[in-house]
């Protein structure tokens, strides 16, 4: 990427603000304890490669005293609280991330590989707005319009991932916790340390022992804790080819099951949109977090009589984004979180060459070290190619045209997935058309990728079920919420 | 971009002019009736509020530190319209000011000059005479600034008595009355009468975008004053507020981008009226930067209408290279 005389010199957030430890145990019944009958496994920085700690592979043995610990503390101490109680703790955990919040950030950073301006401005601010929000809704249950006095289900596994790891633990824990629930939390394995900051965030809010117990591991240690028999819910977000496993685990049980999975959303331009905005929505839509979002606006659609000038300005904007160092404050673009995911990116990219969709990079220089691909954008895709069909979860974006409203309408919903699109124009009756036939669920007008504790968020078809945020998201938590 | 395809087919003129590409022509030929000029202006593409203030706020979070920042400073200080339009104005402020432009930092002669000194026309023999043998150009408000309520013959007469004075450059204030009320046919050839009456002198034209309401209007205004033969467009008046912002410099410099896209002619733009930090300064030119691009960073091009920002500037300068605030007695005051 190419700039002018008006180069940023470095603008490092200092690494220090984190003390890492070298080695972390599980957090259990209040107390870090080590691992039964489990190992430990490193995590590593992904723009750097470097070991950043090690920490804790629960086994079953350990997920077995988790489960424990939560229903001891669901039946003695959170279920019976008052929720005006609970509240509180939820209060001062959300105050306690804010009081840390360039802590987390930095950390998120280091351990995940996005751009340090995006943990600290979205990932962090934004998992204690769901503490405060779902804080707010603790003592006001009976309102919620569950009945008069809905009950909590007992003790939730919430099996979270990698791309928003700090986020997507508030996501499942402020409502479990807001509705009286007890929880076993499992971080994914690339990305563990923000849940385990967390954690301490927990000890230093005095939350009852046993509420929230976390334990690191992967995808091993995320199956045990599904199957197990004491887990009265299952929450899970991640792949639908896991997501899919998950439900065949819990099949047959009394567990309640809510599944946030992938996506390969449509954002759609019309030619009465405002453009400058549009081009910024679609470079949000799928650059964002390196592209590392379910809800990501993979598959650009461009009405026919625009798409050349679009992606004309769409390659003039994505010339001035800046890769590099996630801790920089100028990184727009950080590292692919693991080595795993950056094959899979560069396998789906090489296939869409040979399927004979064209492809295109700004000219930029990946670091040496760590796991990078660049923003890449697809012209002359056609639906039937495994670019427009397959979830890539990274930074690449395939453009496809339309001529008409019904046109945009049928390639949108031509998907196995359904968790999101944008609609870009300026005619208003033009976006409720679009939102009242897309099928998925969110559709943003005229932005793209902006998220707030009272919106509902979930998925239809492949991308899931049950909502998570906002009033609704109480529902999953709660024995009458279906 | 999208305005490419707007402006260009088959509005190409036959009778290319002096200046001009014949893709501007074709766009003055378009802009020739007040119909055929609204639907260029309401054909433009929308500017969605929420996402263009998003994106202002999100390009004022970028951090510039060290050499970088010495640059934008250096950068800043050399765009500097250096402004005095007060009723008090007397010859003795305009003379220091001058003294001022020519070397901002007399402790320090590797500062260079600002841009330009900025009076009101019956001052510009003064300042025209302190910066005799100088970079620094005269800039002269006229078109009865700041209201441009005045019969046109009188708004052309301001500019023709600033113009002989000696005034190297004309900031113009367009009709927002006209504007407003849908005559853009009146507003454009208030400009472009004003163009001819300034000759050679460069043509700064003020949208005064406080008053305009919408950034739709901010982007069509934009595009009358260009295509009226405005050099440069200018935010705000300095007499109304919410003068310059962020996100409507931003919706300015996309404008300017999109008029050179589609016919060639660099536009700049200047930016009025509440610029007071050097942190302010630098934000602009981080918007100017990324947004309009590197060809824009020129006094040429981009200007900062301002007064007491020159003394920020300097202070945030010696600070960069002693380490060490300077007190604010440091600096003079004009």
């Amino acid at each position: 990427m190419a700039f002018g005389r008006f180069a940023y010199a470095p603008a490092l957030e200092a690494r220090a603000l984190v003390a890492l430890r070298p080695s972390y145990g599980l957090f259990i019944g209040g107390e870090w304890v080590s691992p039964q009958d489990g190992g430990y496994f490193k995590t590593v920085s992904p723009s750097s490669e470097e070991v950043l700690a090690e920490v804790a592979e629960a086994g079953p043995a350990d997920v077995d005293r988790a489960v424990r610990a939560a229903r001891r503390a669901y039946e003695d101490a959170w279920g019976p609280m008052p929720g005006k109680e609970r509240a509180k703790y939820l209060y001062r955990v959300a105050r306690a991330i804010q009081e840390r919040s360039r802590e987390l950030a930095v950390l998120e950073s280091l351990d995940n590989g996005k751009p340090i301006k995006e943990s600290r401005d979205v990932d962090v601010p934004l998992a204690a707005a769901h503490f405060f929000y779902y804080a707010g809704w603790a003592d006001k249950l009976a309102h919620a319009g569950y009945g008069p006095d809905p009950q909590p289900l007992g003790v939730a596994a919430q099996v979270v991932p990698w791309n928003f790891p700090l986020l997507m633990a508030a996501w499942k824990l402020a409502p479990a916790l807001a509705t009286g629930n007890t929880c076993v939390l499992k971080p994914a394995e690339t990305t563990p340390l923000s849940a385990l900051v967390l954690a301490e965030i927990f000890q230093q809010a005095d939350l009852p022992p046993g509420v929230v117990n976390i334990v690191t591991g992967a995808g091993g240690t995320g199956a045990t804790l599904v199957a197990h028999p004491g887990v009265d819910k299952v929450a899970f977000t991640g792949s639908t080819e896991v997501g899919k496993q998950v439900q065949q685990a819990v099949a047959g049980t009394h567990k309640r099951l809510t599944l946030e999975l992938g996506g390969k959303a449509a954002n759609i331009v019309f030619d009465d949109a405002p453009l400058s905005q549009a081009v910024e929505g679609i470079v949000n839509g799928i650059f964002f977090n390196q592209g590392h979002v379910c809800c990501a606006g993979s598959r650009l659609l461009a009405q026919e009589d625009i798409a050349d000038g679009l992606v004309e300005a769409l390659k003039r904007r994505l010339s001035t984004l800046r890769m590099g160092d996630p801790l920089d404050k100028n990184t727009d673009i950080g590292a692919i979180n693991s080595p795993e995911q950056l094959a899979k990116i560069q396998r789906l990219a090489a296939l869409g060459e040979s399927e004979g969709a064209e492809r295109w990079s700004p000219a930029c220089k990946l670091p040496e070290r760590g796991y990078w691909f660049p923003p890449t954008v697809f012209t002359n895709v056609s639906p039937a190619q495994r670019i427009a069909r397959e979830e890539i979860f990274g930074p690449v974006l395939s453009v496809l045209t339309f001529r008409t409203p019904e046109e945009a309408v049928e390639k949108a919903n031509n998907t196995t997935y359904g968790l999101s699109a944008g609609v870009w124009t300026e005619k208003g009756s033009r976006t409720l058309y679009m939102a009242s036939r897309i099928k998925a669920g969110v559709v943003w007008a005229n932005t793209y990728n902006r998220f707030d504790p009272s919106s509902p968020f979930g998925g239809f078809r492949e991308s899931g079920f049950g909502r998570e945020g906002g009033r609704q998201g109480l529902a999953a938590y709660l024995q009458d919420g279906f | 971009m999208a305005s490419k395809g707007l402006v260009s087919e088959g509005h190409a003129s036959t009778r290319p002019a002096q200046g001009a590409s014949p893709e501007e022509h074709g766009l003055s030929d378009l802009a020739r009736s007040e119909a055929s000029l609204r639907r260029l202006l309401h054909g433009l593409p929308g500017v969605d509020q929420v996402g263009a203030q998003a994106r202002a706020a999100s390009l004022a979070t970028r951090s510039v530190k060290a050499g970088a920042k010495l640059w934008a400073i250096d950068t800043a200080i050399s765009m500097v319209d250096l402004t005095t339009l007060e009723g008090s104005d007397t010859p003795g402020k305009v003379l220091s000011l001058c003294a001022k432009a020519r070397r901002p930092d007399p402790a320090d002669p590797s500062v260079g000059p600002v841009a330009a000194v900025c009076v009101y026309p019956d001052l510009v023999p003064v300042a025209k005479s302190a910066l005799a043998s100088s970079p620094v150009k005269v800039a002269s408000v006229a078109t009865a600034f700041p209201s441009g309520r005045a019969p046109l013959r009188v708004k052309l007469a301001d500019v023709a008595e600033a113009v002989s004075a000696g005034a190297d450059e004309v900031d113009m204030v367009i009709d927002r009355g006209a504007f407003l009320a849908g005559h853009y046919g009146q507003a454009l050839e208030e400009v472009q009468a004003v163009r001819q009456a300034c000759g050679q002198a460069c043509l700064k034209v003020i949208l005064e975008t406080g008053e305009l309401a919408t950034y739709d209007n901010i982007k069509r205004a934009s595009w009358l004053a260009m295509i009226g033969g405005a050099d440069f467009i200018k935010t705000s008046t300095g007499k109304v507020s919410p003068a310059a912002t962020l996100t409507v410099a931003l919706v300015m410099l996309e404008a300017v981008k999109d008029f050179a896209d589609s016919t060639g002619r660099l536009v700049g733009v200047k930016v009025a009226g509440g610029v007071r930090t050097a942190k302010d300064a630098i934000r602009y030119l981080v918007v100017v930067n990324e947004v309009a691009g590197d060809e824009w960073l020129e006094p040429e091009r981009f200007r900062i209408g301002a007064s007491s920002l020159l003394n920020d500037l300097l202070m945030q300068r010696s600070k960069q290279l002693t380490g060490a605030y300077a007190g604010s007695q440091d600096y003079s005051v004009e």
